[in-house]
C-alpha cells in the first residue's frame, strides 16, 4: 500500500468514528442550548441504541429493529427530562449536571443487569465482515459508507428542522433568548423535552448503525460522552453544526494517533484536544464570542 | 467572637472522637475487631470526599476525577517505593541520598535485597504531583464560567485509567502490590498488619478530624467566603473583586492534593492499588458521597462517607454497588438537595423542642446554603425558636 492511501485509509476510519462524536457532540449543543445543562449521559443513548437494536433485531427485520431503538431511546430521553429536570427547574444548573452524572451510571448498570457485560453487535446492514469496496486504493467497509450517509442525511435534516419549521424555529428562539421566546408564546418546557428526545434519538441512531463496527457495550458511553464534548467545545458550544466539524476533526486526529503510537494511547488524542481548546480557544472554532460566560445558574 | 468559634469547634470535634473511641472499643468487645480494616479505608476515601466538599459544596464547581487524583497519589507511592534501584550501585550519591532519606534499602517477601525511595520522600513525590497535575488541569478548565472543569476531570479520569491499564511499570490490570509499610513516627506505622490495625484506625480518624478542622477554618475565612460568593454567583463576586479563577483554582488543587494524600495513605495502609481506582465509576462515586452528605456540610460528607463507603466495602450492596451509587446521587439531589442530614437536623431540633428541651434560641443566616440549592424559598434571616415554630 503507499503512503496516500494509507493516509487515506486513516483518513477514512477517522471520518467514521468522527461521524460518530459528531451525533453525541450535536446531542451536547441541543441540550445545552436549550437548558444551560451539560448532559453527562450523551454517550449512554449512543450505548442504549445499539443495545435496544441487538436485542430487538432477533425479532424483527433489522430496519424496523433501528427505528424501533431510536424510537425508545428518544421517548426514554423526553422520559428522563420529563422526570428529572421539568420539576427541578428552581433547582441550579450544578444539580441538574449532578443529576445527569447519576443518570449515566444508573443508565450504565441498568444496561449491565438487562443485558450483560458482553460485547455484542448489530449484523452488517450490507454485506458483512469481510467485503469491501475499493475507493481510490483504500478498502472501505460498505458499513463505513452507512454510517456516513446516515449521520449525514440525519445532520441534513436536523439542520433544516432547525431552519426552516416552526418548532424548529422555537427551539432555536428558545436557546437565543429563552424569555422573548416565552413572551412570543413558545413553550419553553416542551422545547426542553424536545431537546432532550432529539438528542437520545440522534444518540441512538449513531448508535445502530456503527454498532457492526465497534461492537456495542455497556461501559462505551462514558469515552463516547469525553469525546463528543471535545468535538462540541472544538466546533463552539451552542453551535450545532460547527459540532460535526468538530467531530470530523476529533475522529482524523485520533485516527492519525493511532497510526504512530501504541492503541492504548488513542484516547489520549481526544483529551489532548480538549484541553487545548480550554486553553487556547475555549469559544471553539466557530463558537459565539460570549460562549464561556453563558451557562451559570 | 473567636472564642464563640472555638466551643462550637470544640464540641462535634469532641464528638467525633468519642465516637470514633466507641465504635472501636464496641468492635474489640463484640470480636469483630476485623471490620476496623474496611472501616480505615473508609475514612481514607472520606478524605477525597472532604477535598471535594470544597469544590462542590462551596466553589460550586463538580470535578469527576477525583479518583484520578487518588490514583495517582497511590500510584507515585506504590511505583517509587516498590521499583528497584539497585543498579545505581552502592556508591556515587547513594549513600548520601540514603542518609538524607531519600532512599532506603530493604528487603522483599523473598529476601530479595532492593533499593528503593523511601516512603516520606515517595509521598513528597507524590503531593508534588499531584499539585501539578491538578494545576494542568484545573488551570484552562476554571478560567471560564460554566461546568468545563466536570468534563476535563472526566476526561483525565478515563485517560489515567488508560494509561495505568496499558503501562507495564504500573503493573496494567494487577495494579501493584507488595507496597512496604510506612513507619511515621516511632511507633506508628501504616500498614495492614493485624496487631497495627487500631492504630491505623486512629491515625486514619485523626486524619480525617485534622482534615474537617483544617477545611472548616478554611470556609469560614476570608478565602472560604469568597468561595462561596462564586458559587452563589460568579458575576457578582467578580464584581466585588474577587479574582474568581484564582480562588477555584486554589480549591481544585487543595482538594486535588487532598485525595492525593488519602491515596498514598491507603497504598501503604492495603499494601497495593489497583486501576480501577481511577476509574470514573470511583469519581463518581466520591461525588454521591459528597452529595449524600449535603454538597456543602463538611461534617456530613464525613459521616455519610464512612458510613456508605465502609457499607460498600463490607459488600452490603452487592453487585447494585456502582447502581446504589447512582440511584443515590439522582434521588438526593432531586429530592433533597441539601443532604438528607439537615431535614434530619431540623426534624430532631423541633422533636426536642417538643419535648420541653429549649435549645437557646439564635439567628442565624440559614440563606445562603438555601440559596445556593434554590430548592427551598426560605428568607434569607430566620430566626429560629420563634413562638409557633415548632408546632408544624
Amino acid at each position: 500500500m503507499t503512503g496516500a492511501s494509507l493516509a487515506l485509509q486513516y483518513l477514512l476510519s477517522g471520518v467514521t468514528k468522527g461521524s460518530v462524536y459528531a451525533a453525541v457532540a450535536i446531542g451536547f449543543n441541543l441540550i445545552y442550548s436549550a437548558t444551560g445543562v451539560l448532559n453527562l449521559a450523551q454517550g449512554e443513548f449512543v450505548m442504549l441504541g445499539g443495545m435496544v437494536a441487538v436485542s430487538l433485531a432477533h425479532y424483527v427485520a433489522l430496519p424496523v429493529a433501528v427505528t424501533g431503538a431510536v424510537v425508545i431511546v428518544a421517548l426514554l430521553g423526553c422520559l428522563l427530562e420529563i422526570l428529572f429536570f421539568r420539576g427541578l427547574r428552581r433547582h441550579s444548573v450544578l444539580h441538574l449536571i449532578i443529576i445527569t452524572i447519576g443518570l449515566s451510571i444508573v443508565m450504565q448498570e441498568a444496561a449491565l443487569h438487562l443485558w450483560d457485560e458482553k460485547v455484542r453487535s448489530l449484523p452488517y446492514f450490507t454485506g458483512n465482515e469481510v467485503s469491501s469496496l475499493h475507493f481510490l486504493g483504500a478498502a472501505i467497509s460498505p458499513q463505513v459508507v452507512w454510517v456516513l450517509g446516515t449521520v449525514g442525511a440525519t445532520v441534513l435534516a436536523l439542520q433544516g428542522f432547525l431552519q426552516f419549521t416552526l418548532p424548529g424555529r422555537a427551539m432555536r428562539a428558545c436557546s437565543s433568548n429563552p424569555e422573548a421566546a416565552m413572551l412570543a408564546g413558545i413553550n419553553l418546557r416542551n422545547m426542553r423535552t424536545l431537546s432532550f428526545g432529539l438528542s437520545a434519538a440522534l444518540g441512538a441512531l449513531a448508535g445502530c448503525v456503527i454498532s457492526p463496527i465497534t461492537m456495542t457495550h455497556y461501559e462505551m458511553g462514558t469515552p463516547l460522552a469525553i469525546k463528543g464534548f471535545a468535538a462540541a467545545i472544538l466546533g463552539g458550544l451552542g453551535n450545532p453544526m460547527a459540532a460535526v466539524l468538530g467531530g470530523l476533526l476529533v475522529g482524523v486526529v485520533e485516527a492519525a494517533s493511532v497510526s504512530r503510537l501504541p492503541a492504548a494511547y488513542n484516547d489520549v488524542a481526544a483529551f489532548v484536544i480538549l484541553l487545548l481548546v480550554l486553553f487556547v480557544r475555549p469559544r471553539g472554532l466557530f463558537g459565539p464570542r460570549q460562549c464561556g460566560t453563558v451557562g451559570e445558574g | 467572637m473567636p472564642r464563640m468559634n472555638r466551643i462550637r469547634c470544640a464540641l462535634p470535634a469532641a464528638l467525633f472522637a468519642l465516637a470514633a473511641t466507641g465504635v472501636q472499643l464496641a468492635m474489640r468487645a463484640t470480636g469483630t475487631d476485623y471490620c476496623l480494616t474496611q472501616l480505615t479505608m473508609a475514612l481514607y476515601y472520606a478524605l477525597v470526599a472532604l477535598g471535594l466538599c470544597l469544590v462542590m459544596g462551596y466553589a460550586g464547581q463538580v470535578s469527576l476525577g477525583h479518583g484520578a487524583f487518588f490514583a495517582l497519589g497511590g500510584y507515585t507511592s506504590a511505583i517509587l517505593t516498590t521499583h528497584d534501584l539497585s543498579w545505581l550501585g552502592p556508591g556515587g550519591a547513594v549513600p548520601w541520598l540514603k542518609a538524607a532519606g531519600l532512599l532506603a534499602a530493604r528487603q522483599d517477601l523473598y529476601g530479595n535485597r532492593l533499593l528503593t525511595v523511601s516512603p516520606w520522600a515517595a509521598f513528597l513525590a507524590a503531593m508534588l504531583l499531584g499539585a501539578a497535575v491538578a494545576c494542568l488541569i484545573g488551570y484552562p478548565a476554571l478560567r471560564l464560567r460554566g461546568h468545563y472543569l466536570a468534563l476535563a476531570t472526566l476526561a483525565f479520569g478515563v485517560i489515567v485509567n488508560k494509561l495505568l491499564l496499558a503501562s507495564s511499570l504500573a503493573g496494567a490490570a494487577d495494579g501493584i502490590n507488595g507496597v512496604p509499610e510506612w513507619r511515621l513516627l516511632a511507633g506508628l506505622t501504616v500498614c495492614g498488619k493485624g496487631p497495627a490495625r487500631a492504630s491505623n484506625y486512629y491515625l486514619a480518624c485523626g486524619l480525617v478530624l485534622l482534615t474537617l478542622l483544617a477545611l472548616r477554618n478554611l470556609v469560614h475565612s476570608r478565602v472560604g467566603r469568597a468561595l462561596q460568593a462564586i458559587r452563589d454567583g460568579e458575576t457578582s463576586a467578580a464584581a466585588l473583586g474577587i479574582d474568581t479563577a484564582r480562588y477555584k483554582l486554589k480549591a481544585f488543587v487543595l482538594s486535588a492534593l487532598l485525595a492525593a494524600m488519602a491515596g498514598v495513605f491507603f497504598t501503604h495502609y492495603t499494601g497495593g492499588i489497583g486501576p480501577s481506582e481511577a476509574g470514573a465509576l470511583k469519581s463518581v462515586r466520591y461525588v454521591a458521597l459528597v452529595a449524600a452528605g449535603g454538597l456543602a456540610n463538611l461534617w456530613g460528607v464525613a459521616l455519610m462517607s464512612t458510613a456508605l463507603n465502609y457499607a460498600s466495602l463490607r459488600g452490603w450492596f452487592g453487585t447494585y454497588d456502582n447502581a446504589v451509587f447512582g440511584a443515590l446521587l439522582i434521588l438526593l439531589v432531586s429530592l433533597a438537595p441539601q443532604g438528607p442530614l439537615t431535614p434530619l437536623g431540623g426534624w430532631l431540633r423541633r422533636l426536642a423542642r417538643r419535648a420541653g428541651w429549649k435549645p437557646q434560641p439564635r439567628a442565624r443566616l440559614a440563606g445562603t446554603a438555601a440559596a445556593q440549592s434554590g430548592a427551598d424559598p426560605a428568607p434569607h434571616l430566620r430566626i429560629e425558636g420563634r413562638p409557633g415554630h415548632g408546632a408544624a
